[in-house]
């Protein structure tokens, strides 16, 4: 039998912070019931609230190309990130840190490659 | 709920506890208050503006907010920029006939309970553009104005004194019985007809159930 005696403050404090959030809320649908009558209608509910009125869906739709394109640019981006550091200690580099960083600008141009087949490059 | 109407308008109406028995708790360091008072008091002294203008009169509007006039002193300094979160929209300059329906609209989005102050000639009347052809004569055609502030523009001590007037509305409002104000009352609209522009005109020109046009004696 394990003493949790100590840590029982904390479902006490769980249970106040629970009623803490619930209470209020509680208590403000009851006054809604009591005295104050809910009053929805077609304009309060409106998507748009700048009064004026919405033209057509609300539920469009983004073209998600132009993100995928900001991808494959960031395969540029962490390219240069990289190589400059290793361009500018590239004398006093060993042989191992130079097939490490091949390694990583293949990785890097096989999925621009990947890519590119894929035809994200061609803007429909 | 007529019957359960009246039972509850009797029970708030009790005045409660007299005035010596009052004093004598408040002596013991036990205050007491109607829960209609309480309700109000809080009501009035949070009143959030919808952050809305419309000419010139906004400029003072703008500078009530401001350091020097200071609207803050009556809980009112916090500018919704949403009708769903404002109580109290400041008509604040001249409506032309194309914005009534826009300032309508916003009005209908705002929740319950809502208030208007009508700011500047132009809101109230038309102003000098009242002989014009393009500017509404007074936002009270459309919707219900509860304090009209005379001047154009009115100084902000003008609308300070229309807030401090709608606190007094708002502290005197009953929370239940016969004449309980409009966003207690089941049966009483919270959404106002919007006018359209018509062919020549702003269509209909006036809404019948908030204002009638006063009767000229000569």
């Amino acid at each position: 039998m394990n003493n949790y005696g100590e840590y029982q403050f904390l479902a006490v404090f769980l249970v106040v912070a629970v009623l803490f959030a619930l209470a209020p809320l509680g208590l403000a649908r009851l006054w809604a019931k009591k005295f104050s009558p809910q009053k929805p209608g077609a304009q309060k509910n409106a998507v748009y609230e700048c009064g004026l009125e919405a033209r057509g869906s609300t539920a469009i739709r983004f073209k998600s190309e132009y993100y995928i394109y900001a991808i494959i640019f960031l395969i540029f981006d962490v390219e240069v990130l990289f190589l400059v550091p290793f361009a500018v200690a590239f004398l006093n580099l060993p042989v191992g840190a130079f097939i490490a960083m091949l390694v990583f600008i293949l990785l890097l141009a096989e999925g621009l490659a990947w890519a590119w087949m894929k035809g994200v490059l061609t803007w429909k | 709920m007529g019957m359960d109407e009246r039972s509850a308008h009797v029970e708030m109406n009790t005045p409660g506890p007299d005035e010596g028995l009052r004093s004598e708790l408040s002596k013991q360091g036990i205050f007491t208050v109607k829960l209609q008072d309480m309700y109000n008091w809080g009501r009035k002294n949070s009143i959030w503006p919808l952050q809305f203008g419309l000419a010139c009169c906004a400029i003072e509007m703008i500078a009530a907010s401001m350091a020097r006039y200071d609207l803050a002193r009556f809980g009112a300094e916090v500018f919704r920029p949403s009708p769903r979160q404002a109580d109290l929209m400041i008509v604040a300059g001249t409506v032309t006939k194309k914005m009534a329906p826009q300032v309508v609209r916003l009005y209908n989005q705002m929740p319950e309970p809502k208030y208007v102050i009508a700011m500047g000639a132009c809101a109230i009347s038309g102003g000098p553009f009242k002989q014009g052809y393009n500017v509404l004569k007074g936002i009270d055609r459309y919707i219900p104005v509860d304090v009209h502030i005379p001047g154009c523009p009115p100084r902000p001590e003008a609308l300070m004194h229309a807030f401090m007037t709608l606190q007094r509305k708002i502290d005197a409002q009953a929370l239940t019985g016969e004449n309980r104000p409009r966003h207690l009352d089941p049966a009483a609209p919270s959404e106002f007809p919007v006018p359209a522009l018509g062919e020549d005109d702003i269509v209909p020109a006036k809404n019948e159930r908030v204002w009638e046009a006063p009767v000229l004696i000569r």
